[in-house]
């Protein structure tokens, strides 16, 4: 099981102070906390992608390249790559780069944006969201597997004769993840390629959740990837921790109550009743994460969400202390003794590439036999 | 006995309302004519007074709590509605159409609907014409002709003929609703999680357009 934190890049106010931190100290402190990630023993760190204020985070590869070079352990991923409103093109182009820089630590999660205006200024068209999500990806995954692509399609100028350099680290393409909140479309094309599929469990009930998965289990099992409970699966989840649960609700309510995502809705109890927010002691964290496992079923990634709602630098990094010392070390023994026989890890570089080898010595094997028997 | 489901909806505010009065005397109508043609209905009251802070709460949180999901649930999957709101500054509630706000596109597509609003006088009534029947017109609803509007002097009063007063127009309109719920096929919304679209046909560009929200 991998654990990790991602990041929206808001630049939120501090709630009591009203200050900001400015573009650049959030960019770095989003360095800083990636950095903290591999120190505390975290697997992967993963950054949004956003083309509008309050976030910062516009170019993803700038920043986890930069990141890359200054780690040795740590998965670089996104939460989400906008499928929809990138060209594939310079989608394939950017993260086989930055594989081949973070010697095979890249994987991606594809997302469609949720942010309305975004379409049109890249010239898209959001009505399109779903076909484009569908269109580019499936670009982007010839781009990845075979050297020269002559494509045609509805949303992008034709190719002829295309080659995208660099190809991919050892021929092996970065996994891939699809993110959908509350698409059907999207759980289905996660099943039909075999790719992961993550839910970013965060403002939704876990009801909602659960159909999504289980739709993206079934479909996964439908078109001959393995069993549904062999499915990629991955969750956020945010979790703001105190020694003592009473300390962590008095510290954190004043950032849920002027947070421009929760401010002024339901109660913070509430929404920790009904979503996956976990404001408390590490052992409550422990046993709320342990009990997504009854919702979606053995899972492969968990995610937190822990740099939000103007939350200074130092309590972030206090936060990811308490995840790599108390609950991130629990949660991987207790989840590995709950998997079942035959559920997988996530893929990584290495485990894809020892796959593609696996392949092609049966494939030379029966060859062989096939040679044999024709003599 | 044949069941169908009847969902109400009213968004009266005060205690007692005379919004959920004129609800309860159309749901009386639509029942009797129901069991006249041996279908027994099962009939739902949604309150939305009760709903109020869950329904704000729904606007600035994205999601439903518990028992709001419940109550749309509910409306969706009814055979027939009967919506009643009080007419404030020509047009429906706020409260009102913050409810029908959280349906999907196609949430009411062709389930017979019986429109119906509570006003201080008659000037008011062709608010259910030009605003509530267009929302549900637009969210693809089966609304039967008769709307039913109430004054408050509607309470006092009965015609020489009788047709065409307040119990009259109930009379009417609970007559056409049964009489469209009962004509109705109970065909269940589609469910794209437990039928999705193959993805092979989202590859070939068969992909339902998304809704702008």
């Amino acid at each position: 099981m991998q654990f990790g934190v991602f990041s929206v890049s808001d630049v939120t106010p501090h709630p009591m102070t009203g200050q900001a931190p400015t573009e650049h100290q959030r960019i770095e402190a989003m360095v800083t906390i990636a950095l903290k990630a591999e120190e505390v023993g975290l697997d992967v760190f993963a950054s949004g992608e956003h083309h509008n204020p309050p976030f910062v985070a516009s170019s993803p590869t700038t920043m986890l390249g930069y990141i890359a070079a200054r780690t040795t352990r740590l998965i670089l991923s996104t939460a989400t790559t906008l499928i929809t409103t990138n060209d594939p093109v310079k989608i394939a182009e950017d993260y086989a780069m930055l594989q081949h820089l973070a010697g095979g630590r890249v994987d991606l999660m594809m997302g469609r944006g949720n942010q309305g205006p975004v379409y049109p200024w890249f010239g898209q068209d959001i009505r399109n969201g779903i076909a484009l999500a569908v269109e580019n990806y499936a670009l982007l995954r010839r781009l990845w597997r075979e050297d020269v692509v002559d494509w045609q399609g509805r949303f992008r100028t034709p190719l002829t004769a295309f080659t995208s350099t660099p190809r991919p680290l050892d021929g092996i393409p970065p996994f891939v993840w699809h993110g959908s909140i509350r698409s059907p479309e999207i759980a289905e094309q996660a099943a039909y390629y075999g790719d992961g599929f993550f839910h970013n469990n965060i403002f939704w009930p876990s009801e909602h959740v659960r159909r999504m998965v289980a739709l993206y289990r079934q479909r996964f099992e439908h078109y001959g990837h393995g069993r549904a409970d062999q499915a990629i699966v991955g969750l956020g989840g945010q979790v703001f921790m105190r020694p003592n649960s009473q300390d962590a609700i008095r510290e954190f309510r004043p950032y849920f109550d002027e947070a421009p995502v929760y401010g002024g809705g339901p109660s913070l109890e509430d929404y920790m009743e009904q979503t996956p927010l976990t404001v408390g002691s590490p052992q409550q964290v422990i046993d709320r994460t342990l009990s997504f496992r009854e919702i979606v079923g053995d899972y492969q990634r968990q995610l937190f969400l822990v740099d939000h709602a103007g939350l200074p630098l130092g309590s972030v990094l206090e936060q990811m202390d308490m995840l790599g010392e108390l609950v991130v070390p629990v949660l991987r023994r207790e989840f590995e003794i709950l998997r079942p026989e035959g559920v997988p890890q996530a893929p990584t570089h290495a485990s894809l590439t020892a796959a593609g080898h696996a392949r092609e010595i049966d494939a030379e094997a029966s060859q062989e036999t096939a040679l044999a028997g024709a003599v | 006995m044949e069941r169908r489901s009847l969902a109400v909806v009213t968004a009266g505010l005060s205690q007692p309302s005379s919004t959920r009065l004129l609800a309860d005397r159309l749901t009386d109508a639509t029942e009797r004519f129901l069991r006249e043609r041996a279908i027994q209905p099962v009939v739902t009251v949604l309150e939305l007074r009760d709903h109020a802070q869950d329904l704000t709460n729904n606007l600035l949180a994205g999601f439903p709590s518990p028992r709001l999901h419940d109550s749309v649930g509910t409306l969706v999957a009814a055979d027939g509605l009967i919506a009643v709101s009080p007419i404030f500054n020509a047009s429906y509630s706020g409260l009102f159409k913050l409810f029908f706000d959280l349906l999907e596109r196609d949430g009411l597509a062709s389930k017979p609907v019986l429109l119906a609003a509570t006003g201080g006088t008659a000037r008011h009534s062709l608010a259910l014409e030009h605003a509530l029947r267009p929302l549900f017109a637009y969210l693809n609803a089966a609304t039967v002709p008769t709307a039913v509007f109430a004054a408050s002097e509607d309470w006092g009063q009965r015609a020489a003929d009788g047709a065409d007063d307040l119990v009259g127009r109930i009379e009417r309109a609970g007559r056409e609703l049964a009489s469209s719920i009962a004509a109705s096929s109970r065909g269940a919304p589609s469910d794209p999680f437990t039928d999705p679209i193959p993805f092979d046909r989202l590859l070939g560009g068969n992909v339902r357009s998304e809704t702008m929200k």
